[in-house]
């Protein structure tokens, strides 16, 4: 979001699904789309029907890569110079679109000069690429008519996160690709409300809508909408200062809404350790998990299907959430239980449905004035909405209008995952998820069937370390990185290449956030779930043979 | 676009050029039976079931793949267009095991409504003997292919639609079948368990296994809604009975899926209704969770806030919103650390 703000201004998919399947190039970095994304990789596919070009370019051999024109291998963590040295190529071969630099952006001298650090044959070392594989790469990007970039956590879950982001907005820039229909720079959101949770401002920088709260305008707008004198200026933390100021005493209470953090925060002794510190932790939850062994309160919540309101979906879209069943026993929605809270605490919000809460956000927040909860009845809106006689916006930067002025070339070096493979632990493990399950498994794990089918964590291990590791296929293996140890059973699959392994988060019994590196990228506070180093060990107890079942994609 | 004018009826109708006469009839309120033609699979010309008469044409034409053209004059209910929709129906009704009483699809079945428009009251010819085997070998999907009538759907479905290649028609002439990958068992398949084919099937061939015996199309209620995994944002519509979620389905006509949906979120629906769900506040008393009201709960939460608060000063205390609630939950939650706590740390787990 934040390298996305930098570039083009907003930090959302700047087009939008429907035009996936118009596009006549797609290009595919770091997101196994048919596992994450479904619905949107069958638009990705049907693109291919109509004669649109697939290019993926991921370290894992993913399902998407059975449709895709060319599947390009790169290191895991290495996008950045390979970025860079598609961009030298399409620099050096004249390919980028002179008019639109020239009119609309800033800084492409900067970008010339920083890339001219990355010719194939240098960045060939770093991303494991064959130098004429990126000239290729670069030949396919910068001839085409136009490119629809798609990214997930395979870009943003670096140290380097927002610089990788920045890079592929760079690559869009020069190409010209922005501001019109099937192209663009499309990062697709992981959870139901991510963006609807980013654009209500829940982030220590900002209010609803990306309004800054270092801005003293702005802080007095919401201050006078509130009823209050001011609010506070002082600058707000992350997640991993929140995690690291327990353990020094400086967080001393914990309001915990709906996130297992013990499950899907990395290095989990850590997380543990610090939730141990609080004076008082207050999980509000559907289940009972991980986290909530350690609450002081837990306070049952509901789920989306006992909830009216809003979620905001990847492209923009408000979309109705309606209730269909009622909740269990005394679970409350989120928002009566907050404000249930700040009434016992001298501040009563007074309300009484979502639509009400609604009707606030939208006349504090520009861009989704014009959505109101009688225009999404049947369908959706886009923001930016400002009025009720706007029809949403499905692409951004139309008519090359970028908030920031210009569209902002923002070049970045490239620089190694924190923890590369050593002698003591010489592979790399990447994570993920997996299409039977979700996040830590709270919800698919309790639906009949996904068990069925995937019913255990697997680490996905290539048939040569395989071999050469006399790891049989189905064998409990123990993965050890720095930070811990997991017994887990192995999936030897060419889907991943010598060096590499692969896991999820979903399993409980294995989970791959107890060996994943807690280092996180400076602007965002995002963690480095892609990259860390492990070791492979024979498990001592020894196993009863497993088949093998039969789907694991 | 253009548009032209024809007859269907004795009703003059406008129409956009390029529009099929199904179509225009439709669009105009005129019904014309179908089971191949779904909007999204578009024309198959398999059924038949759409025949009309055209004046100026020989014989019957199938509507669903004949394009509307200016001064046409269609009608859809004579004799010989009734009598022929009559023996397709009946020829459909002998060539399946089509027992309504004890199939899934009973009240959301396409040939069982055409069969009751017509008024078949019963099969006139008798039932040619069919013992496919039946397929439960998939934990979401059953597929049982003496109900199927060979729409082509499915097909359409996983091919064009979801573009998971596996579904397709094998064998040839009364051996004719929808196979599985190389006729594997679903369960076997590669099949991704989208059920976009289950949600396009005509009649009870492919259903949903989790909603057997759970209650009939006329008796749930549907509301439609977000769906509550990824970001994609499907709109769904849950078959709600008795406080309980029966089924799933994509909502049709609407962005950004336009009825499609994945595995999750088509058949992920049962954790709601798990008898683990917290159901009551707890407050840890000597190490054990007790469950409390909600005012025992409040009461304490504020008080404990309020405590820390003038000891340590608002920065003491950060908030951790979530991506899974609704938009009006998470202003709340974020305008409650800012103005109640007084504090800017709030944060929620996915800032990238």
């Amino acid at each position: 979001m934040a390298g996305l703000a930098a570039t083009l201004g907003a930090g959302a998919m700047s087009n939008s699904i429907g035009e996936i399947e118009n596009c006549p190039v797609l290009f595919v970095i770091g997101s196994n789309t048919t596992e994450t994304h479904p619905v949107i990789a069958s638009c990705m596919k049907r693109a291919v029907r109509k004669g649109g070009q697939l290019i993926v370019a991921d370290p894992r051999k993913i399902a998407l890569t059975r449709w895709a024109a060319r599947h390009f291998q790169p290191k895991v963590g290495s996008d950045i110079a390979l970025l860079n040295s598609v961009m030298y190529e399409i620099i050096r071969n004249g390919w980028h679109n002179k008019d639109f630099i020239e009119n609309y952006t800033e800084g492409f001298e900067e970008l010339r000069k920083a890339v001219e650090d990355y010719p194939p044959e240098l960045a060939s070392k770093i991303c494991g690429l064959a130098p004429e594989e990126i000239t290729e790469l670069a030949r396919i990007l910068g001839t085409a008519e136009r490119v629809a970039l798609f990214y997930t956590l395979g870009i943003t879950e670096h140290v380097t996160g927002t610089d990788n982001v920045k890079t592929c907005a760079n690559l869009q820039i020069l190409l010209g690709n922005i501001g019109k229909e099937s192209a663009g720079v499309n990062p697709l959101r992981g959870q139901n409300n991510v963006q609807g949770a980013c654009d209500m401002g829940v982030l220590p920088d900002v209010f609803t809508g990306y309004q800054k709260s270092a801005n003293p305008e702005v802080r007095k707008k919401f201050a006078k909408a509130w009823n209050m004198d001011s609010l506070t200026d002082t600058e707000g933390t992350k997640i991993p200062a929140m995690f690291d100021g327990m353990v020094h005493g400086d967080v001393r209470a914990l309001y915990l809404a709906g996130e297992n953090v013990v499950m899907s925060e990395p290095n989990q002794e850590h997380t543990i350790n610090s939730l141990k510190h609080l004076d008082l932790l207050i999980v509000q939850d559907i289940f009972p998990n991980e986290t909530t062994e350690y609450a002081h309160v837990v306070l049952p919540a509901t789920c989306f299907a006992e909830a009216d309101g809003t979620f905001t979906n990847t492209e923009r879209r408000v979309q109705r959430v309606r209730k269909a069943v009622e909740p269990p026993g005394q679970a409350r929605e989120d928002w009566w239980i907050v404000n249930g809270i700040a009434k016992r605490m001298g501040r009563d919000m007074g309300y009484t449905s979502s639509e009400q809460i609604w009707e606030e956000i939208r006349q504090l927040t520009p861009s989704m004035g014009g959505i109101t909860y009688g225009r999404i009845e049947r369908q959706g809106l886009q923001w930016p909405c400002p009025d009720s006689s706007h029809a949403g916006t499905c692409f951004l930067y139309c008519d090359n209008v970028f908030p920031c002025g210009k569209a902002q070339f923002r070049p970045a070096q490239w620089r190694p995952a924190v923890e590369t493979p050593d002698a003591e632990y010489p592979f790399v493990l990447t994570t993920g998820r997996r299409l039977w399950h979700y996040h830590t498994g709270t919800q698919t794990r309790r639906s009949a069937g996904f068990e069925d089918i995937f019913p255990e964590e697997l680490i996905e291990v290539s048939p040569q370390d395989a071999e050469r590791l006399k790891i049989d296929n189905g064998e409990f293996i123990m993965a050890v990185s720095r930070r811990g140890r997991v017994r887990v059973k192995a999936w030897v699959t060419d889907r991943v290449p010598q060096g590499l392994c692969f896991m999820s988060f979903h399993f409980h019994e294995a989970c791959s956030n107890v060996l994943a590196n807690n280092v996180f990228d400076p602007v965002t506070a995002t963690a480095e779930y892609k990259a860390c180093a492990i070791r492979l060990e024979k498990d001592k107890i020894k196993t009863q043979r497993h088949g093998g079942t039969e789907k694991k994609w | 676009m253009s548009k032209l004018a024809l007859t269907i009826d004795g009703k003059s109708i406008q129409t956009a050029e390029g529009q099929t006469v199904l179509s225009a009839a439709r669009e105009n309120g005129i019904h014309i039976p179908t089971l191949c033609y779904h909007p999204r699979t578009k024309q198959a010309g398999k059924c038949r079931l759409c025949v009309v008469e055209v004046e100026g044409l020989p014989g019957l034409r199938v509507s669903c793949s004949l394009e509307a053209k200016t001064g046409m004059v269609v009608r859809t209910n004579t004799e010989q267009v009734i009598e022929t929709r009559k023996m397709i129906i009946e020829l459909y009704l002998s060539n399946g095991k089509h027992n309504c009483l004890a199939c899934e699809a009973n009240g959301a079945c396409e040939l069982q409504d055409a069969a009751y428009r017509l008024g078949i009251d019963k099969p006139a010819f008798p039932e040619i003997p069919k013992d496919k085997p039946y397929d439960d070998s998939c934990p979401m999907i059953i597929r049982d292919m003496n109900k199927c009538i060979q729409c082509y759907r499915c097909i359409e479905a996983c091919n064009s639609i979801a573009v998971n290649d596996v579904l397709d028609m094998g064998f040839r002439g009364s051996s004719m079948t929808v196979v599985c990958d190389t006729d594997k068992p679903m369960g076997k398949s590669s099949c991704v368990v989208c059920g976009e084919c289950v949600q396009l099937c005509p009649t009870g061939a492919l259903t949903e296994k989790k909603a057997v015996g759970k209650g009939r199309a006329w008796e749930m209620k549907t509301i439609k809604t977000t769906c509550g995994y990824c970001g994609v944002g499907c709109q769904l519509d849950l078959h709600v009975k008795d406080n309980r979620i029966i089924k799933v389905t994509g909502a049709e006509n609407t962005a950004p899926n336009y009825g499609s949906l994945c595995v999750k979120g088509r058949f992920g629906y049962d954790y709601v209704h798990s008898p683990e769900r917290l159901k009551s506040p707890l407050i840890k008393k000597d190490g054990k969770f007790e469950e409390v009201s909600w005012d025992e709960a409040l009461d304490f939460v504020a008080g404990r806030l309020t405590e820390i608060k003038d000891k340590y000063g608002p920065g003491a205390i950060v908030g951790i919103g979530c991506a899974r609630s609704t938009n009006e939950s998470n202003y709340v939650m974020m305008k409650f650390m800012r103005a109640v706590i007084g504090t800017n740390n709030v944060d929620h787990c996915a800032r990238t």
